[in-house]
């Protein structure tokens, strides 16, 4: 879907971005991360060219993006930002249909798809389309902001920091919306954030970037079950890798088939989605060493035993 | 006066105060003035000085509900401002401006006053001064209700509407002022016609070469720096001065070009007065302009171009909107400033408001200078309020997130 070849950019004598190699596939939720001045926002940029590249060549579905039209291309693209960057002067109907507009869509179908989008959201349309972004609070702009992205369905969502500037409990909120929307729609996602949680939490694959190089690629689980060297391993937090690890892996995959035992078990709403993290504190709260699981009807489905979590893979029992 | 509202309104530790000092400071001195100084001179004729008419000696029938609003003013000051109180400290000195132009009026229709066609009922310092104190009083009342357009259109018709009705109807026609303009409606109505003419065609030239200059600085900002110290200069000279640095080039250019002449640029005369005009009036709108841009929130123009608008659709989408209720404060200034400074042209022949004023003043007949001067000062509050309310509406629609 998208392509890096050899892509660099200076800014004066400095390599803002080093020689960077990456392609990105359809339906992947790609996270950018790095610390201030890695180049990873910059990276995201280069992909609609609101920053040109010196060297090398991106493609988008195998076209050098330069050949594109600078309009056609951003058009294609979805964009979203920390500051937002709602339009004030309009409603949050009007924001989102944008881009719809831009490329001509017919009225009808412009309602339909704010409407639509609104829903997604989560933003009662009777309530919310008319409104202005100053009448909303921080969390509902943001979805605005990223619904207005999605608007004319586009082919790839680039986001810089979106939730950067939202407060713990709506950040953590819209994280899980938009893993949804991103597993409902299949979009690809590129977005660029410097919370590693927030990476290890939405991506399919993490890129960590640092002095404009990619230091490592690759899943969640892998980035820090391997880290490829000590940057990557004081990025994801080195003390607490051992705990980020474990909210990365399903309770149920550890777990033994056997009987119930006595003592407290998992609560059903939570039992197919527990990762290792909640079992273990589960554990940890109630003094035991082993937990019932459930499945989603709330029957047994096996126990999760505190040992198994820290033996070695290849010791492990079914 | 704002600084102080605010300051009086939060109180210094955030509380409300018990009174409101400005108010009672303006309804107690415009009762001082309406005692001790005359609220009419009357005068046999327009040369000689006249016999002082004050408040206290009108004082029956009507005039005691006057002076039972004016006390009622000062009560409303020494108790705590609530938005109750506030409203109905709007609602009195609005509505005594009005009376007191009445009751000036019928004064001076009295029979032993305007037993002679050349007696003159001229209006005193007292109504004067207590007119200026009420609007005072008013505009402090609007400030601390941080009242909106409308609370503020309707304050201005309370006076306007009355005073407009009155002096349509005749009330006020023995007044001195209204004699001196019976005497010469026609040169009246040319000279407002004639000043909103010089305004008119100076903030026309002023926003053709402002509004670009303001875009340009603030899209080539060092370009922009250099802009300002030569506009600021511009403020420092003398309108007098400018008028003369004006009148030598532009004679020498209808001298040696008689086709510039025929279009009638002389040295004096419309064209200096409208260059010069245009040259004070361009420093507000240009930073108006420039600052309107610049609060532009960045994440929206990043938002904007990262969507795909072009430059031009961002501009007219998303830029100028969004400068726009700042522009308008520049254009407010430049306007206000244009109509007293249009005054001044008079005195290079450009007519207007201001050849009124002047004939008043080196005739010595005071009436004839406010007649020049009273319009100008109506037309200053009323784009004054023009603007305030577009801007008003205009922040309403889209105040920044």
């Amino acid at each position: 879907m998208i392509e890096f070849h050899g892509v660099s950019k200076l800014y004066g004598p400095v390599k803002a971005i080093d020689g960077i190699d990456l392609t990105i596939e359809r339906g992947e939720f790609v996270l950018l991360i790095g610390a201030s001045g890695s180049g990873k926002s910059t990276l995201l940029k280069m992909v609609n060219r609101m920053e040109a590249h010196d060297a090398g060549q991106i493609l988008l579905n195998g076209r050098d993006i330069d050949s594109f039209k600078l309009r056609e291309l951003r058009l294609r693209m979805g964009y979203a930002i920390q500051s937002v960057g709602l339009f004030p002067h309009w409603s949050v109907a009007r924001n989102i249909a944008t881009v719809p507009r831009m490329l001509g869509w017919p009225a009808e179908k412009i309602s339909q798809r704010v409407i639509e989008l609104l829903h997604l959201f989560d933003l009662d349309p009777e309530i919310y389309a008319k409104r202005l972004p100053h009448e909303l609070s921080g969390g509902q702009q943001q979805r605005v902001g990223v619904a207005r992205a999605l608007a004319a369905d586009p082919d790839v969502l680039l986001m810089d920091e979106p939730f950067g500037a939202l407060d713990p409990v709506i950040r953590a909120s819209l994280q899980l919306e938009l893993k949804r929307v991103h597993q409902a729609s299949g979009k690809t996602i590129v977005m660029v954030t410097h919370d590693i949680d927030e990476a290890l939490l939405l991506a399919t694959r993490i890129v960590l970037l640092d002095h404009g190089r990619v230091v490592q690629v690759g899943t969640p689980l892998q980035l820090l079950a391997e880290p490829a060297n000590d940057f990557v391993v004081d990025f994801a937090g080195r003390s607490d890798i051992g705990i980020k690890l474990l909210s990365l892996q399903l309770a149920q995959d550890f777990s033994r088939a056997e009987p119930q035992q006595a003592g407290p078990g998992l609560p059903a709403t939570i039992a197919t989605t527990a990762t290792l993290r909640e079992a273990l504190s589960f554990m940890a709260l109630h003094r035991i060493a082993q937990v019932n699981l459930a499945d989603a009807s709330g029957a047994h489905a096996g126990v999760l035993h505190a040992a198994d979590i820290f033996e070695k893979p290849e010791a492990r029992r079914g | 006066m704002d600084d102080q509202a605010n300051f009086e309104s939060t109180g210094v530790h955030g509380q409300t105060p018990r009174w409101s000092l400005a108010q009672a400071v303006s309804s107690g001195l415009s009762l001082a003035a309406l005692w001790a100084l005359p609220l009419l001179n009357v005068a046999p004729n327009r040369l000689v000085s006249g016999q002082p008419v004050y408040f206290s000696s009108l004082l029956q029938g009507p005039a005691w509900g006057i002076a039972g609003l004016l006390a009622g003013l000062l009560g409303l000051a020494l108790v705590r401002p609530s938005p109750w109180v506030l409203r109905a400290t709007l609602a009195a000195s609005t509505l005594l401006i009005p009376c007191l132009v009445w009751l000036a009026a019928i004064q001076a229709s009295q029979p032993a006053q305007s037993q002679s066609a050349f007696a003159r009922s001229a209006l005193g310092g007292g109504f004067w001064l207590a007119c200026l104190l009420l609007g005072l009083a008013a505009m402090d009342a609007l400030q601390r209700l941080r009242a909106g357009p409308w609370l503020r259109l309707s304050a201005l018709l309370v006076v306007v509407l009355p005073v407009g009705t009155m002096l349509a109807s005749g009330v006020c026609d023995e007044l001195s002022i209204m004699k001196e303009y019976a005497n010469r409606p026609d040169v009246f109505a040319e000279a407002i016609t004639r000043h909103l003419q010089i305004v008119g065609v100076a903030l026309g030239a002023t926003l053709a070469l402002g509004l670009p200059l303001g875009w340009a600085a603030h899209r080539y900002a060092r370009w922009g720096q250099s802009l300002f110290p030569v506009l600021n200069l511009v403020q420092t000279i003398p309108s007098i001065a400018l008028f003369g640095l004006l009148m030598a080039p532009l004679a020498l250019l209808a001298a040696t070009w008689p086709l510039l002449a025929r279009a009638g640029i002389s040295g004096v005369g419309l064209a200096p007065a409208v260059m010069a005009l245009t040259l004070y009036s361009l420093l507000p709108v240009v930073r108006g302009t420039l600052a309107g841009l610049a609060q532009v929130p960045s994440g929206v123009l990043q938002a904007a171009t990262g969507m795909g608008l072009s430059r031009w659709q961002r501009f007219w989408q998303v830029e100028a909107p969004l400068a726009l209720p700042v522009v308008l404060g520049g254009v407010r200034t430049a306007t206000i400033q244009a109509i007293g400074l249009a005054g001044v042209t008079a005195l290079i022949g450009t007519g207007g408001l201001g050849a009124i004023m002047f004939e008043g003043l080196f005739s010595s007949a005071q009436d004839l200078v406010l007649l020049g001067v009273v319009p100008m000062v109506a037309m200053g509050v009323l784009a004054d309020a023009f603007f305030k309310l577009l801007m008003a509406k205009l922040v309403m629609a889209h105040r920044p997130a």
